[in-house]
Protein backbone atom coordinates (compact mmCIF):
# COMPACT_ATOMS: atom_id res chain seq x y z
CA UNK A 1 0.00 0.00 0.00
CA UNK A 2 3.11 2.32 1.02
CA UNK A 3 6.05 3.19 -1.32
CA UNK A 4 8.37 2.77 1.77
CA UNK A 5 11.32 0.76 1.16
CA UNK A 6 10.35 -3.21 2.22
CA UNK A 7 11.89 -4.34 5.54
CA UNK A 8 13.02 -7.82 5.62
CA UNK A 9 9.84 -9.51 6.86
CA UNK A 10 7.04 -7.09 5.47
CA UNK A 11 4.23 -7.86 7.95
CA UNK A 12 0.66 -7.05 6.30
CA UNK A 13 -1.21 -3.43 7.91
CA UNK A 14 -3.87 -5.47 9.05
CA UNK A 15 -2.22 -8.31 10.93
CA UNK A 16 -0.16 -5.38 12.95
CA UNK A 17 -3.37 -2.99 13.43
CA UNK A 18 -5.10 -6.17 15.44
CA UNK A 19 -2.01 -6.37 17.50
CA UNK A 20 -1.38 -2.92 18.01
CA UNK A 21 -4.44 -1.41 18.71
CA UNK A 22 -5.37 -4.57 20.72
CA UNK A 23 -2.73 -5.57 22.01
CA UNK A 24 0.58 -4.26 23.97
CA UNK A 25 1.09 -3.15 27.45
CA UNK A 26 -1.52 -0.46 28.06
CA UNK A 27 0.39 2.47 30.45
CA UNK A 28 -1.30 5.47 31.30
CA UNK A 29 0.84 8.10 29.29
CA UNK A 30 0.53 11.75 29.55
CA UNK A 31 -1.24 11.67 26.35
CA UNK A 32 -3.80 9.22 26.40
CA UNK A 33 -6.63 8.13 23.98
CA UNK A 34 -8.88 5.96 25.94
CA UNK A 35 -9.31 2.25 24.22
CA UNK A 36 -12.97 2.55 23.79
CA UNK A 37 -11.98 5.33 21.19
CA UNK A 38 -9.45 3.49 19.57
CA UNK A 39 -11.85 0.60 18.88
CA UNK A 40 -14.07 2.77 17.25
CA UNK A 41 -11.36 4.51 15.05
CA UNK A 42 -9.87 0.72 14.12
CA UNK A 43 -13.60 0.17 13.02
CA UNK A 44 -14.11 3.16 11.03
CA UNK A 45 -10.52 3.07 9.75
CA UNK A 46 -11.71 -0.57 8.62
CA UNK A 47 -14.16 1.04 6.35
CA UNK A 48 -11.29 3.65 4.99
CA UNK A 49 -9.04 1.05 4.14
CA UNK A 50 -11.91 -1.20 1.97
CA UNK A 51 -12.50 2.31 0.24
CA UNK A 52 -8.89 2.39 -0.28
CA UNK A 53 -8.27 -0.94 -1.39
CA UNK A 54 -11.17 -0.97 -3.72
CA UNK A 55 -9.59 2.47 -5.70
CA UNK A 56 -6.28 1.23 -5.76
CA UNK A 57 -7.53 -2.43 -7.57
CA UNK A 58 -4.24 -4.16 -7.09
CA UNK B 1 12.29 25.42 20.06
CA UNK B 2 10.21 22.31 18.89
CA UNK B 3 8.13 20.93 21.69
CA UNK B 4 9.14 17.15 22.32
CA UNK B 5 7.34 14.25 23.80
CA UNK B 6 8.26 10.89 24.35
CA UNK B 7 7.11 7.88 22.81
CA UNK B 8 7.34 4.19 24.36
CA UNK B 9 7.62 1.57 22.05
CA UNK B 10 8.35 -1.80 24.86
CA UNK B 11 10.04 -2.58 28.14
CA UNK B 12 12.39 -4.65 28.67
CA UNK B 13 15.00 -5.95 31.20
CA UNK B 14 17.90 -3.15 31.74
CA UNK B 15 20.71 -5.16 30.18
CA UNK B 16 18.99 -4.08 26.60
CA UNK B 17 20.75 -0.97 27.29
CA UNK B 18 23.67 -2.27 26.03
CA UNK B 19 22.06 -3.81 22.72
CA UNK B 20 24.60 -1.44 19.78
CA UNK B 21 22.17 -2.61 17.46
CA UNK B 22 20.13 0.19 19.53
CA UNK B 23 22.05 3.14 17.43
CA UNK B 24 21.07 1.48 13.96
CA UNK B 25 17.15 2.07 15.18
CA UNK B 26 14.84 4.81 13.54
CA UNK B 27 12.24 5.23 15.23
CA UNK B 28 8.47 7.13 14.58
CA UNK B 29 9.25 10.11 13.01
CA UNK B 30 12.67 9.03 11.92
CA UNK B 31 13.85 10.24 15.68
CA UNK B 32 16.99 7.88 16.95
CA UNK B 33 15.98 5.34 19.80
CA UNK B 34 17.71 5.15 23.07
CA UNK B 35 16.46 3.46 26.66
CA UNK B 36 15.45 4.75 29.96
CA UNK B 37 15.92 2.81 32.80
CA UNK B 38 14.49 2.86 36.69
CA UNK B 39 13.89 0.47 39.40
CA UNK B 40 14.87 -2.83 36.93
CA UNK B 41 13.03 -1.90 34.33
CA UNK B 42 14.01 -0.73 31.08
CA UNK B 43 11.48 1.88 28.30
CA UNK B 44 12.45 1.99 24.90
CA UNK B 45 12.32 5.27 23.90
CA UNK B 46 12.39 8.35 20.90
CA UNK B 47 11.51 11.60 21.17
CA UNK B 48 8.67 12.84 18.57
CA UNK B 49 7.49 16.25 17.75
CA UNK B 50 4.33 17.51 20.48
CA UNK B 51 2.47 19.39 17.59
CA UNK B 52 2.12 15.70 15.85
CA UNK B 53 1.82 13.73 18.95
CA UNK B 54 -0.36 15.61 21.25
CA UNK B 55 -3.42 14.52 22.10
CA UNK B 56 -5.75 16.47 19.70
CA UNK B 57 -3.60 16.20 16.45
CA UNK B 58 -3.31 12.58 17.87
CA UNK B 59 -6.85 11.53 17.63
CA UNK B 60 -7.24 13.27 14.34
CA UNK B 61 -3.88 11.37 12.84
CA UNK B 62 -5.52 7.98 14.00
CA UNK B 63 -8.05 8.84 11.64
CA UNK B 64 -5.11 9.02 9.08
CA UNK B 65 -4.31 5.55 7.27
CA UNK B 66 -1.44 6.69 5.73
CA UNK B 67 -0.20 8.11 9.17
CA UNK B 68 -1.53 5.43 10.82
CA UNK B 69 0.44 2.80 8.50
CA UNK B 70 3.43 4.71 8.85
CA UNK B 71 3.11 5.15 12.44
CA UNK B 72 2.60 1.55 13.15
CA UNK B 73 5.37 0.17 11.22
CA UNK B 74 7.72 2.35 12.31
CA UNK B 75 6.76 0.84 15.97
CA UNK B 76 6.72 -2.05 15.09
CA UNK B 77 9.90 -1.78 12.97
CA UNK B 78 12.05 -0.90 16.54
CA UNK B 79 10.12 -3.62 18.33
CA UNK B 80 11.08 -6.78 15.75
CA UNK B 81 14.64 -5.20 15.51
CA UNK B 82 14.95 -6.39 19.17
CA UNK B 83 12.78 -9.16 19.54
CA UNK B 84 15.16 -10.86 17.80
CA UNK B 85 17.98 -11.32 20.65
CA UNK B 86 15.81 -9.19 23.59
CA UNK B 87 12.59 -10.38 25.89
CA UNK B 88 10.64 -7.29 25.32
CA UNK B 89 7.15 -6.40 25.91
CA UNK B 90 5.44 -4.18 23.32
CA UNK B 91 3.55 -1.06 24.43
CA UNK B 92 -0.12 -0.51 22.63
CA UNK B 93 0.31 2.42 19.48
CA UNK B 94 1.02 5.66 20.78
CA UNK B 95 2.07 5.84 24.45
CA UNK B 96 3.68 8.58 24.79
CA UNK B 97 4.78 10.83 27.95
CA UNK B 98 5.67 14.75 28.39
CA UNK B 99 9.43 14.17 29.48
CA UNK B 100 11.93 12.02 30.83
CA UNK B 101 11.15 12.59 34.67
CA UNK B 102 7.08 11.88 34.31
CA UNK B 103 8.06 8.42 31.91
CA UNK B 104 10.29 7.01 35.02
CA UNK B 105 8.27 8.24 37.42
CA UNK B 106 5.97 6.18 35.76
CA UNK B 107 8.65 3.00 35.83
CA UNK B 108 9.09 3.69 39.52
CA UNK B 109 5.64 3.47 40.82
CA UNK B 110 4.69 0.48 38.11
CA UNK B 111 8.39 -1.35 38.29
CA UNK B 112 6.87 -4.61 40.19
CA UNK B 113 3.92 -5.09 37.71
CA UNK B 114 6.12 -4.56 34.91
CA UNK B 115 8.64 -6.77 36.15
CA UNK B 116 6.20 -9.37 36.45
CA UNK B 117 4.84 -8.79 32.82
CA UNK B 118 8.67 -9.27 31.90
CA UNK B 119 8.81 -12.82 33.82
CA UNK B 120 5.17 -14.07 31.90
CA UNK B 121 7.16 -13.87 28.48
CA UNK B 122 10.51 -14.65 29.02
CA UNK B 123 11.85 -16.51 26.15
CA UNK B 124 8.75 -16.83 24.54
CA UNK B 125 7.28 -15.17 21.43
CA UNK B 126 4.01 -14.95 19.90
CA UNK B 127 2.64 -16.43 16.22
CA UNK B 128 -0.01 -15.87 14.47
CA UNK B 129 -2.17 -18.52 13.03
CA UNK B 130 -5.20 -16.96 10.32
CA UNK B 131 -7.42 -19.42 8.72
CA UNK B 132 -9.30 -19.38 5.46
CA UNK B 133 -12.64 -21.29 3.87
CA UNK B 134 -11.46 -22.19 0.80
CA UNK B 135 -14.08 -21.30 -1.51
CA UNK B 136 -15.17 -24.06 -3.78
CA UNK B 137 -15.31 -24.40 -7.55
CA UNK B 138 -18.84 -25.45 -7.90
CA UNK B 139 -19.40 -28.77 -10.11
CA UNK B 140 -22.34 -28.86 -12.66
CA UNK B 141 -25.40 -31.48 -10.84
CA UNK B 142 -24.40 -34.82 -12.45
CA UNK B 143 -28.24 -36.31 -12.30
CA UNK B 144 -29.83 -33.20 -13.79
CA UNK B 145 -32.86 -34.62 -15.80
CA UNK B 146 -32.33 -34.01 -19.45
CA UNK B 147 -36.21 -32.81 -20.12
CA UNK B 148 -35.83 -29.68 -17.37
CA UNK B 149 -36.13 -26.50 -19.01
CA UNK B 150 -32.87 -24.47 -18.86
CA UNK B 151 -34.58 -22.30 -16.23
CA UNK B 152 -34.79 -25.28 -13.68
CA UNK B 153 -31.25 -26.32 -14.90
CA UNK B 154 -29.88 -22.92 -13.83
CA UNK B 155 -31.51 -23.13 -10.25
CA UNK B 156 -30.32 -26.14 -9.31
CA UNK B 157 -27.06 -25.55 -10.29
CA UNK B 158 -27.47 -22.64 -8.28
CA UNK B 159 -28.58 -24.26 -5.16
CA UNK B 160 -25.57 -26.82 -5.38
CA UNK B 161 -23.39 -24.00 -5.84
CA UNK B 162 -24.57 -22.45 -2.81
CA UNK B 163 -25.20 -25.77 -0.67
CA UNK B 164 -21.25 -27.00 -1.23
CA UNK B 165 -20.21 -23.66 -0.47
CA UNK B 166 -22.25 -23.87 2.87
CA UNK B 167 -20.94 -27.58 3.52
CA UNK B 168 -17.54 -25.92 2.71
CA UNK B 169 -17.61 -23.29 5.08
CA UNK B 170 -18.61 -25.84 7.63
CA UNK B 171 -16.28 -28.13 7.64
CA UNK B 172 -13.30 -25.27 7.25
CA UNK B 173 -14.54 -24.14 10.37
CA UNK B 174 -14.49 -27.31 11.84
CA UNK B 175 -10.95 -28.00 11.21
CA UNK B 176 -10.23 -24.70 12.20
CA UNK B 177 -11.49 -25.00 15.50
CA UNK B 178 -9.87 -28.21 15.80
CA UNK B 179 -6.41 -26.73 14.98
CA UNK B 180 -6.96 -24.11 17.34
CA UNK B 181 -7.99 -26.45 20.22
CA UNK B 182 -4.94 -28.24 19.71
CA UNK B 183 -2.26 -25.60 19.06
CA UNK B 184 -4.03 -23.80 22.33
CA UNK B 185 -3.55 -26.66 24.47
CA UNK B 186 0.65 -26.64 23.59
CA UNK B 187 1.11 -23.29 23.58
CA UNK B 188 1.46 -21.10 26.86
CA UNK B 189 -1.35 -19.20 26.48
CA UNK B 190 -3.54 -18.34 23.02
CA UNK B 191 -5.71 -15.63 22.78
CA UNK B 192 -8.32 -15.21 19.30
CA UNK B 193 -9.18 -11.60 17.06
CA UNK B 194 -12.45 -10.91 15.13
CA UNK B 195 -12.09 -11.86 11.88
CA UNK B 196 -10.69 -9.55 9.22
CA UNK B 197 -12.45 -8.19 7.11
CA UNK B 198 -12.02 -10.13 3.72
CA UNK B 199 -11.62 -7.21 1.85
CA UNK B 200 -8.49 -5.78 3.76
CA UNK B 201 -6.97 -8.88 4.23
CA UNK B 202 -7.05 -9.00 0.51
CA UNK B 203 -8.89 -12.20 -0.58
CA UNK B 204 -12.50 -14.12 -0.88
CA UNK B 205 -12.10 -16.48 1.39
CA UNK B 206 -13.78 -16.13 4.64
CA UNK B 207 -11.87 -15.93 7.58
CA UNK B 208 -12.51 -18.68 9.85
CA UNK B 209 -9.83 -18.28 12.26
CA UNK B 210 -7.68 -15.49 13.66
CA UNK B 211 -5.53 -16.88 16.30
CA UNK B 212 -2.41 -15.71 18.27
CA UNK B 213 -0.50 -18.41 20.72
CA UNK B 214 2.17 -17.28 22.94
CA UNK B 215 5.03 -20.36 22.73
CA UNK B 216 8.83 -20.69 24.09
CA UNK B 217 11.34 -19.68 21.58
CA UNK B 218 12.27 -22.78 21.03
CA UNK B 219 8.40 -24.16 19.64
CA UNK B 220 7.67 -21.50 17.07
CA UNK B 221 9.25 -24.69 14.19
CA UNK B 222 7.44 -27.37 15.83
CA UNK B 223 3.98 -25.21 15.81
CA UNK B 224 4.47 -24.32 11.85
CA UNK B 225 4.63 -27.71 10.90
CA UNK B 226 1.46 -28.71 13.10
CA UNK B 227 -0.39 -25.77 10.94
CA UNK B 228 1.13 -27.10 7.71
CA UNK B 229 0.11 -30.47 8.51
CA UNK B 230 -3.55 -29.09 9.39
CA UNK B 231 -4.06 -27.49 6.09
CA UNK B 232 -6.82 -29.48 3.77
CA UNK B 233 -8.37 -28.61 0.62
CA UNK B 234 -10.97 -26.71 3.07
CA UNK B 235 -8.51 -24.51 5.03
CA UNK B 236 -6.29 -22.56 3.67
CA UNK B 237 -3.81 -21.42 6.63
CA UNK B 238 -1.33 -18.82 6.96
CA UNK B 239 0.94 -18.37 9.79
CA UNK B 240 2.46 -15.24 10.69
CA UNK B 241 5.28 -14.02 13.37
CA UNK B 242 7.11 -15.12 15.43
CA UNK B 243 5.49 -11.80 16.83
CA UNK B 244 6.87 -10.11 19.93
CA UNK B 245 4.11 -11.26 22.50
CA UNK B 246 1.55 -8.33 21.56
CA UNK B 247 -1.36 -10.04 22.32
CA UNK B 248 0.09 -11.49 25.63
CA UNK B 249 0.71 -8.43 27.69
CA UNK B 250 -2.41 -8.11 30.32
CA UNK B 251 -3.38 -4.98 29.71
CA UNK B 252 -5.73 -5.21 33.02
CA UNK B 253 -2.36 -5.07 35.42
CA UNK B 254 -0.35 -2.19 34.17
CA UNK B 255 -4.00 -0.08 32.69
CA UNK B 256 -4.31 3.19 33.86
CA UNK B 257 -4.79 4.50 37.19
Amino acid sequence: MSDDVLPARRVALVDLLDRLLAGGVVLSGDVTISLAEVDLVHISLRAVISSIDALVER
Amino acid sequence: MVERLLYVYAIGAPELADEPLLAELTGVGHGPVRTLARSGVLAVVSAVDAARFAEEPLRHHLEDLHWLEATARAHHGVIDALVARHDIAPLRLATLYRDEANLLGMLEQRADQLRAVLRGIRGRVECGVKGYAVAATPEPPRHARVDTGPGTAYLLRRRAARDEAARGLAEAREQAEQLHRCVASVSCAARRYPPQDPSLAGTRDEMVLNAAYLVERASVAELGERVDRSAGPRLRLQLTGPWAPYSFTPAEAVGST
